[in-house]
């Protein structure tokens, strides 16, 4: 073919690995200096765990209000899936499969959250709740709907792209062998669903416990303070390297949570036959093919 | 299939009355407190719920101020700083799909996977991580010290907030953008090249028109966000003087008695917003034909 193909030592190689070292290196001296034995989240003084476990009120174990917060951000993470699950797995199949002009804007209404800013949905939120459905208080309650709203349209993107690659045929066979509409959805298309609910059970984790915008909006102080919002809160102010140790504990539940997910995708789909393995798991968490 | 619409219509409706009561409604009630009263005694927006006695009055004096008062510098600024910050990303963004789409090879998994990771660190761990870098005593700041730079990056400066917009949304830019080059027919562009075209033809007459529709989406993606940014801001400069749309809105609407001026500001950006979304939604709407045909 042409020598295009061939150009390995081509100066982009220098772009992206500038580009890799620039966009990780930072986030790594962070996290090193979570362990800090000094209080300076910018001078080595010496390694020690205290901002992580030993020191009695500060490190982000033991400290009440970190700990309330570490909390938080789990009930709401863990509460969010619970009803952005269903709802959106439902809203997928049916929004995939009406015709005719009302699906036009349930489609329509389903994509839009996805590009929506934030501070809108936040913003609009708030208003409502505390102008016209005050029955809503501001706090975990209101957090949960925020959260859930924003998100149903992610999992709506990654189930409705797993149902166009199954297609229509495996449900008309079990419907040909003589199961009701019902028993075909439950037995054959539910279970081949399984990785896009996965995935967007990864998605929508990493979101819920990574959102600030929409849980600040409407958050009511203390009480519904959530990780995020603690570190939105100190960073700018003295804060010591405990503030590290806890930005550094959420992305290592993130990422907790995305190697779980691709490991069970990827032994999923050995288990059940589809090619693919990790590079495929990683598709169905980005929504990118690789 | 087809023949069990009540079925579908079921499946469809409890997230459907989810996002009419939590997502449409709410842009009403927007509306409708920004074209409200202010209650006399309390000051507080008192939101009208009926279209026939909106009041338009307070949204004419914020649109004056938004083009030729007090606000203009803010809407400007705004602008300007996306513009800026999705220049940036486009630059250093383009060459490095590029390279992951064309010409990775083996290394293919692992550069993809590296570039993936910012993706899933916390936004307020990237920032804050700078913040840590650009402080007095930072790292950064002590090193550029040597070369006899003493500039203070954390108090107002427009530079570092507009790094720091890039720094936040470039991974949003780069895989749609990868995801673009990914799906070309590179043996057109060989085509081009066996047909005398040197490499700088072929880019700017076959690679740019056949990806054009994907760049503009990937490029949308990421202003959309970032005109609603107000936290990057927040965190990086804390400064009047850098102040975006948003820092505006979370004013308003957070820190202020005035939730009024917010309502308007949030409609303000909506309206100016929505043009950018109707246009992704229909490209990627024709995509998406494209591929199911």
């Amino acid at each position: 073919m042409t020598n295009l193909v061939s150009t390995r030592r081509s100066p982009l190689v220098f772009v992206i690995w500038g580009y890799i070292i620039w966009s990780l290196v930072p986030v790594v001296i962070a996290v090193i200096y979570s362990f800090n034995d000094g209080r300076s989240r910018s001078v080595w003084q010496g390694f020690s765990l205290r901002w992580w476990f030993t020191d009695p009120y500060a490190s982000i174990f033991r400290n009440d209000e970190t700990r309330n917060a570490i909390s938080n951000s789990l009930v709401l993470a863990l509460a969010t899936l619970l009803v952005v699950t269903p709802l959106g797995i439902a809203l997928a199949i049916g929004s995939q499969r009406i015709r005719g002009r009302g699906a036009n804007y349930v489609q329509g209404l389903t994509s839009t959250p996805l590009i929506t800013p934030e501070i809108v949905v936040g913003a609009a939120l708030l208003l409502t709740f505390t102008r016209l459905f005050t029955a809503v208080p501001l706090g975990f309650f209101a957090q949960l709907l925020g959260n859930v709203t924003f998100s149903l349209a992610s999992v709506v993107v990654i189930v409705r792209a797993r149902l166009v690659s199954i297609g229509a045929s495996f449900e008309e066979a079990a419907r040909d062998l003589g199961a009701s509409r019902w028993q075909a959805l439950r037995f054959v298309l539910l279970p081949m669903l399984w990785p896009s609910v996965m995935a967007s059970l990864v998605v929508v984790f990493a979101t819920v416990i990574d959102d600030f915008v929409i849980t600040s909006f409407l958050s009511a102080g203390v009480s519904s303070e959530t990780v995020p919002l603690r570190i939105y809160s100190s960073v700018r102010g003295g804060a010591t390297p405990a503030l590290n140790a806890l930005a550094t504990l959420l992305v290592l539940t993130s990422f907790t949570v995305l190697i779980i997910g691709l490991f069970g995708l990827s032994t999923w789909r050995k288990r059940h036959g589809e090619r693919g393995g990790l590079r495929a798991a990683l598709a169905d968490v980005t929504q990118i093919e690789g | 299939m087809k023949n069990s619409p009540r079925l579908w219509a079921g499946f469809a409706i409890p997230g459907t009355v989810w996002l009419i009561v939590l997502f449409a409604i709410p842009f009403y009630a927007v509306a409708c407190v920004a074209f409200g009263t202010i209650d006399p005694i309390f000051r507080d927006a008192v939101p009208q719920w009926s279209p026939l006695s909106w009041d338009f009055a307070q949204a004419r004096q914020i649109f004056t101020s938004l083009t030729t008062g007090p606000l203009r510098g803010v809407a400007m600024r705004t602008v300007l700083y996306v513009v800026c910050a999705m220049s940036l990303c486009f630059v250093i963004g383009f060459p490095i799909a590029f390279f992951l789409a064309r010409h990775a090879g083996k290394r293919k998994l692992l550069l993809l996977t590296l570039i993936i990771v910012p993706f899933w660190v916390n936004y307020l761990m990237r920032m804050l991580a700078w913040v840590n870098l650009l402080s007095v005593d930072g790292l950064f700041t002590r090193f550029m010290r040597n070369f006899g730079v003493n500039y203070n990056w954390l108090d107002g400066s427009p530079i570092t907030v507009i790094l720091g917009l890039v720094y936040g949304y470039i991974p949003f830019l780069i895989l749609p953008l990868y995801a673009t080059l990914e799906r070309l027919d590179w043996r057109l562009i060989d085509a081009a090249r066996d047909l005398g075209a040197n490499s700088r033809q072929a880019f700017r007459l076959v690679t740019l028109p056949m990806s054009k529709a994907g760049l503009v989406a990937a490029g949308i993606l990421i202003a959309l966000p970032m005109f609603g940014d107000y936290y990057t801001n927040d965190l990086l400069s804390r400064s009047p003087s850098t102040e975006m749309i948003g820092n505006q809105i979370d004013f308003f609407l957070n820190a202020s008695t005035e939730p009024q001026k917010g309502a308007l500001l949030v409609l303000a950006l909506s309206l100016f917003l929505l043009l950018f979304m109707s246009f992704y939604l229909r490209s990627t709407r024709q995509q998406s034909r494209q591929v199911t045909r």
